[in-house]
């Protein structure tokens, strides 16, 4: 089993994201004592009533003052069975953007809801993000039932509010996570990290056990053809070596074998594997994530930026094409605009050739628009100076994913994933 | 010849830190690499030899050297260089003091002085990406930063408007003279830093693990006697078994009481251990609760 989960949370202050995290890190006992003394500290000369778990969470000055968060946070925290990666994303300020960066490597969404008032737009957008971005587990976290007399018909009652809403993803998305809800109570621990008693009518895990247990094997695109962007060619011109040129970068998807036939892209010449290697070692595999040096049988002209993909089952080569973006500049983005688009370790000059619609994740409707804006996602079409290897983001989260980026000033304009054709 | 069943975590953040150097070394023209000779710069070295192998490391190594320095950690640093043919450059502090273009404050920690030697350094080797081995667990600013950090031409940080950063796509575009500080090692914990170390059998200076040493108390951490930290009045001088969880500057970097001696004792010390490394050992962290925000937007590693 995967030792290492990588999950996204978002909320706002009001459904306990906060103290829910600041429970999970102190209850699995990763909370410091000089972490927690200075939180203690903070929250007396605040003159917080009780020791604001959220300040655990919350780094920057600015964050503290305002006592809200302003930018994605990353916490760590570990135990026996597995190491975690939080991405805590704010509810507030920059909300699509952050969600949309922190869900872009999460292996769950972590959804929290107050069982108090159910499924809310915000709770609908939380799980139209993370299905949009393709997270493959999502955790419906029915908090605050200590506030509802741990009442089952409560928590019934969301988990059959959700159900239409995951349909819906499905029907619009084609995305279907995994999803488990779970009724808990974060600020006196029901179903964090211990099971609760008090809530005997409910069979399942609780939600550190969940998170333990659930399965991301499947999660990484390994049975999925290979996909092999070259990052960086190796030619050590060393006297022990020297003609050796190896092809650097990480296994997209699939797995990659010696003796496999490969096409390099966007060439389209074909070769085979001879040889992977590490500095440990060669390998006769390897698979999605992992960062080998490929060498091929055949000199061929390959360079940073081209793909190594399975000769049986190539992705499109295309300079035009379909994405959902979401837009992350305050300059919005019109038909005509001109941009810099990497995708894998190839950047190319692309122009936007139309915009079709604009997505409003909380209806899951759309509308005709002329331009995004700040925060706004939407289906635009991009034609690409050269042509990019690329497979449907819904197939596949690496080869499928792009961001655009400003050629004068150099900032991240936006996010895309490729439509299906 | 080995055939691979399953990632492993150490697996997943070594291929991640591996990806990463080899954008930066791919995307920029003069990439360099801090390396001061602690555990976090020995682990980004060990992941940039694999990187490249089996070509040499296409960068050179800077150390800016405070001149509070443990005598074991600047002999291994010397020698790691040689042995992979790396190219050392030094920026010393002293030389800014001697310049004028930094005031020493006496008996003051010269941690804070660092940054403006880490700035002329990045200025005279005309750096366009740093390596730098934080990591965000580290220090609640530090949990802010990014895989590709934007640096603007005076070498500050701005961390309300960072760039977003999504999936494995980093974003290294700047203007002549700012530059991207990278830390390749953000997702690891001390915890992973000291699993891969005894994983990977890779040497770390003897300091990190326990030996005697005379050491008094100050401000509740324990200082080994040199001559950049002497008791003050008052200050008890006694030997103890101790070792370093991290080492900075030598005026400021407080030893622990331990017994660990070998990496797997290390591992296990560090999984139990109720205080964060930083909080430990470094007096600069204790200034204040925004004090590492707030050097870091000065320019600070």
């Amino acid at each position: 089993m995967s030792d290492l989960l990588r999950f996204a949370t978002a909320g706002s202050v009001d459904d306990g994201k906060s103290t829910l995290i600041g429970r999970l890190l102190y209850d699995s006992k990763s909370v410091f004592q000089d972490q927690l003394e200075s939180v203690e500290r903070t929250s007396a000369d605040r003159g917080d009533d009780y020791t604001n778990l959220a300040l655990l969470t919350d780094g920057l000055r600015a964050e503290r003052e305002q006592g809200i968060t302003i930018d994605v946070a990353y916490r760590y925290f570990s135990t026996p069975v597995r190491s975690f990666i939080v991405a805590d994303t704010p509810g507030h300020v920059q909300y699509t953007r952050n969600m949309v960066t922190g869900a872009s490597t999460a292996d769950l969404a972590l959804v929290l809801v107050d069982a108090r008032k159910g499924v809310l737009e915000q709770t609908r957008r939380h799980a139209a993000l993370s299905a949009l971005l393709r997270v493959p587990h999502l955790v419906l976290a029915v908090n605050k039932m200590d506030l509802v007399g741990y009442d089952d018909e409560v928590f019934d009652d969301v988990v059959t509010q959700f159900a239409a809403v995951a349909e819906e993803l499905r029907s619009r998305f084609g995305a279907h996570p995994e999803v488990t809800a779970i009724p808990m109570a974060a600020l006196p621990g029901d179903n964090v990290v211990h099971r609760s008693e008090r809530m005997s009518w409910y069979q399942g895990p609780a939600l550190l056990e969940h998170l333990e247990q659930v399965s991301v094997e499947r999660d990484h695109g390994e049975q999925r053809p290979a996909r092999f962007p070259v990052q960086y060619v190796i030619r050590p011109m060393s006297t022990e070596r020297p003609d050796y040129r190896g092809y650097a970068g990480t296994v997209a998807s699939g797995t990659l074998r010696v003796g496999d036939e490969v096409v390099a892209l966007p060439s389209g010449r074909r070769t085979t594997v001879a040889g992977l290697d590490t500095f440990d070692g060669p390998l006769e595999a390897a698979v999605a994530r992992q960062a080998v040096t490929v060498r091929l049988a055949e000199e061929l002209d390959v360079s940073r930026g081209d793909m190594l993909v399975a000769a049986d089952a190539p992705p499109a080569a295309v300079s035009q094409l379909q994405a959902t973006v979401c837009w992350m500049a305050d300059a919005p983005l019109r038909a005509g605009s001109k941009v810099l688009l990497k995708h894998t370790t190839r950047t190319v000059k692309a122009m936007v050739t139309g915009l079709a619609e604009r997505l409003d994740v909380a209806t899951l409707g759309s509308e005709p628009v002329d331009e995004l804006r700040l925060n706004d996602i939407g289906r635009v079409s991009l034609r690409t100076a050269s042509p990019l290897a690329v497979d449907a983001y819904a197939d596949d989260r690496t080869t499928g994913a792009f961001i655009l980026l400003d050629e004068a000033t150099g900032t991240t304009l936006g996010a895309g994933m490729v439509d299906a054709s | 010849m080995t055939l691979t069943t399953g990632l492993s975590q150490l697996d997943v953040l070594e291929a991640e830190s591996i990806h990463v150097m080899r954008e930066v070394a791919a995307e920029f023209e003069r990439p360099g690499l801090l390396f001061s000779g602690g555990k976090d710069s020995i682990v980004m070295l060990h992941l940039a030899q694999k990187a490249f192998w089996p070509a040499r490391i296409p960068f050179p190594l800077v150390h800016v050297d405070t001149g509070h320095n443990f005598d074991e950690v600047l002999a291994f640093r010397d020698r790691r260089a040689s042995e992979l043919s790396a190219r050392l450059v030094v920026a010393k502090v002293q030389d800014d003091i001697d310049a004028g273009r930094v005031r020493e404050v006496p008996g003051g920690l010269r941690n804070p002085l660092q940054t403006t030697t880490l700035l002329r350094a990045i200025e005279e080797g005309r750096y366009d990406a740093v390596f730098g081995g934080a990591r965000r667990d580290e220090e609640k600013a530090r949990a802010k930063e990014r895989f590709f950090s934007f640096r603007d031409a005076f070498g500050q940080w701005d961390p309300k408007n960072q760039r977003p950063e999504l999936w494995n796509l980093y974003n290294g575009k700047h203007a002549p003279g700012e530059h991207i500080r990278v830390f390749p090692l953000s997702n690891w914990t001390e915890l992973d830093v000291w699993r891969y170390i005894a994983r990977e059998h890779i040497e770390v200076p003897d300091i990190y693990y326990a030996h005697e040493r005379e050491v008094f108390e100050r401000d509740g951490m324990l200082l080994g006697v040199t001559e950049h930290s002497m008791p003050r009045d008052g200050e008890v001088v006694s030997t103890r078994v101790v070792r370093y969880r991290t080492v900075g500057d030598a005026s400021c970097t407080g030893a622990v009481a331990s017994p660990a001696a070998t990496p797997q004792e290390v591992v296990e010390e560090v999984a139990a251990t109720r205080i964060t490394e930083r909080g430990a050992t470094r007096a600069d962290d204790r200034a204040s609760e925004a004090a590492m925000e707030d050097r870091k937007k000065e320019g600070y590693f």
